[in-house]
């Protein structure tokens, strides 16, 4: 069985702080991680080769710097590492990083088997926009299952995945074909500790890179900036309110006194509050 | 989305508009997808048919509904409420095969729609539902597709720009769909408030047949577990909510939120870090990767108030903040400050409240 999981490196966005006077991001020495919802979708991959065998291929585009990341996820045990990296590929939209991503599937494809599977995480913690995913299953022709919480059965010989899926009120279970591609949901599975020789391994192991010519790109205006078709015009922080908050000292009787200010400002709470209370 | 904030277009590229090509003038139109699942509306794609309405006003055309379902009552019941939140006609593509969400059979629907009828902005939910729907359709379309925004608004040339969070929420940008059509973007639930209902006759329904059958279909549901009430958070449609944040200290300390979440009959909830401490379930998160809540009154106790919190409680009506540090961010958001460790604080609240509200639980008892 062939797995292959999109990966990518984000900067650790709890460490971002945007300069106070030019409002632009400040990114010296903000470190990068792999983006934490991937670590569920590449543990997902590893159970799966534990039970039917194969090899897992983390494909990540990014620059140079990635392959830390790429590094990293070896030392929990994936097979192979690759490194789509281009000039071309910056300022890529979701669109235009399907059709890359898409395209270095396909080549994956070709140098070490077709993946019966695609995993994803549930979304990235930069872009946020959980776009990728869907669109590379699109490009692909690939079977979209996601917010998969837990995978039934793979059913090698028949071709089919029994899924359970979160949905807007409930779960799904779902069958359907491979290849498919899943996003794991968060939470799901505990990434495991990758083992001495695993990391022993992945120290010395190479990490394929791949420019856009490599990758098979066909079509370089598909790529980056030119193949994204959202443009982003302007970038500026939230305006402060107007007003900040009133601070108000509550005295020794902090509870009460807190009870009372808050009606006092806010009348129609008492009432509200009344009713919620109530149990209605 | 963010990578293009990373790098951003340089000004000249932008400002070199070409007129849209000919082929895309057609598109003309503002449509929501009003998502629903087995006959249930989702009140987000009300939220969006009243910021669509604005939008389809100041370009001067026409709001579409779109109701994608089973062929039967439920579905005919949110065509029918469509035009309650105002929309001037309604496509309807109504077939049995629907009856369950299904990323195939909704994509074929939905672009089929687009190419035969051809609207100019399509906005869907961010929900699960929206969010696997939208990223398929957009794909197959292949035009621009903007997640998660928190403004919506058109420029002088009648352009979408859709304004979103970016790098968690320390920024916000705002992002074009120039040269390709439908331009997409896909909301929070409780991002957009959500408009009157005002009750009106039916108008036109264009219906459009799927063109698929059951057999078409490679996925199928074994089974739907629709969520017991009891497991459902109501957090984002709640009307009192507390939250704690990193300055309760300890995750044991999170039961004094709890406690006077309880005693005031509001739903609880917690900022992003306690979900990566694992000290709270993750449906419980307010803010940018969370929920956005929108209640009468929303109490934040030991929350500093990170911009990827703010961007999910702005739309309180009344804000207080609990925080040892008077310099807090929260505290620029907030209507009322109180600088106190919330620890020692939120028993006491629970007390008073508890006293106050008392008759009222005297009378739930009794009843």
């Amino acid at each position: 069985m062939h797995i292959v999981v999109c990966m990518k490196q984000v900067p650790d966005s709890a460490q971002i702080r945007v300069h106070p006077v030019t409002n632009t991001i400040m990114r010296q020495g903000v470190p990068t991680i792999i983006n934490p919802y991937d670590l569920f979708a590449i543990e997902e991959a590893l159970r799966l080769r534990q039970k039917f065998g194969g090899a897992v291929t983390i494909l990540t585009m990014g620059p140079p710097s990635a392959e830390d990341s790429l590094r990293k996820a070896l030392t929990f045990g994936a097979d192979r590492a690759v490194l789509l990296t281009d000039r071309f590929f910056a300022g890529a939209d979701t669109l235009a990083t399907t059709y890359a991503l898409a395209t270095a599937i396909r080549k994956i494809g070709v140098e070490f088997g077709p993946p019966h599977v695609v995993f994803t995480g549930k979304q990235t913690i930069d872009g946020d926009t959980a776009q990728v995913g869907p669109g590379v299953a699109k490009r692909l022709g690939l079977m979209q299952l996601t917010y998969v919480s837990h995978i039934d059965n793979v059913d090698l010989e028949a071709g089919t995945i029994d899924v359970e899926r979160r949905s807007e009120g409930g779960v799904q279970k779902l069958r359907s074909k491979m290849p498919c591609l899943i996003s794991v949901l968060e939470g799901v599975n505990e990434m495991r500790i990758g083992s001495l020789s695993d990391a022993l391994t992945a120290a010395r192991a190479t990490i394929i890179k791949w420019s856009a010519q490599d990758a098979g790109v066909e079509d370089i205006t598909k790529c980056g900036l030119r193949g994204s078709p959202t443009i982003v015009k302007r970038v500026f922080a939230p305006k402060p309110r107007a007003e900040k908050a009133q601070f108000i000292e509550l005295g020794d009787k902090p509870g009460d006194a807190f009870v009372d200010e808050l009606f006092k400002r806010r009348p129609k709470l008492e009432s509200e509050l009344g009713q919620l209370t109530r149990g209605y | 989305m963010n990578d293009k904030a990373k790098a951003p277009a340089p000004a000249g590229r932008a400002a070199a508009k070409k007129e849209l090509p000919e082929h895309l003038k057609a598109y003309k139109h503002v449509w929501v997808f009003i998502e629903q699942e087995r006959g249930q509306a989702h009140p987000v794609s009300w939220e969006l048919m009243g910021a669509g309405r604005i939008l389809a006003d100041k370009l001067g055309v026409n709001l579409a509904a779109v109701v994608v379902g089973a062929r039967n009552e439920a579905t005919q019941a949110v065509v029918r409420e469509s035009f309650n939140y105002g929309a001037d006609l309604a496509y309807l593509v109504a077939d049995d095969i629907l009856m369950d969400y299904r990323n195939e059979s909704y994509t074929k629907a939905m672009t089929d729609l687009v190419n035969a009828y051809q609207p100019e902005i399509l906005l869907l939910g961010a929900t699960i539902l929206g969010r696997d729907l939208a990223g398929s359709v957009a794909t197959t379309l292949l035009t621009g597709l903007t997640a998660d925004c928190t403004e919506l608004d058109v420029d002088a040339e009648g352009s979408l720009a859709a304004t979103r969070p970016t790098f968690g929420g320390s920024l916000l940008c705002t992002i074009f769909t120039l040269n390709y059509r439908p331009q997409m973007a896909t909301v929070r639930p409780r991002v957009m408030p959500m408009p009157e209902r005002v009750e009106k006759p039916i108008g036109r329904v264009i219906e459009h047949p799927l063109g698929l059958v059951e057999d078409d279909i490679v996925t199928k549901v074994l089974s739907f577990l629709p969520d017991r009430d009891s497991t459902k958070s109501n957090l984002a449609f709640a009307d009192v909510v507390v939250a704690g944040g990193l300055g309760l200290g300890s995750p044991e300390n999170f039961q004094l939120i709890r406690q006077l979440a309880s005693t005031i009959g509001a739903e609880f909830g917690c900022s992003r870090p306690l979900v990566q401490k694992g000290w709270v379930s993750s449906d419980r998160q307010i803010g940018q990767t969370g929920k956005t809540i929108r209640p009468k009154l929303y109490i934040a106790a030991g929350i500093s108030g990170a911009i990827q919190h703010r961007v999910g409680v702005e739309g309180a009506d009344y804000i207080v903040a609990i925080n040892t540090d008077k310099n807090a961010p929260i505290f620029d958001f907030a209507h009322v400050g109180i600088v106190t460790d919330a620890v020692r604080l939120l028993p006491a609240l629970t007390e008073a409240f508890s006293k106050r509200l008392s008759p009222h639980q005297r009378d739930r008892l009794a009843s």
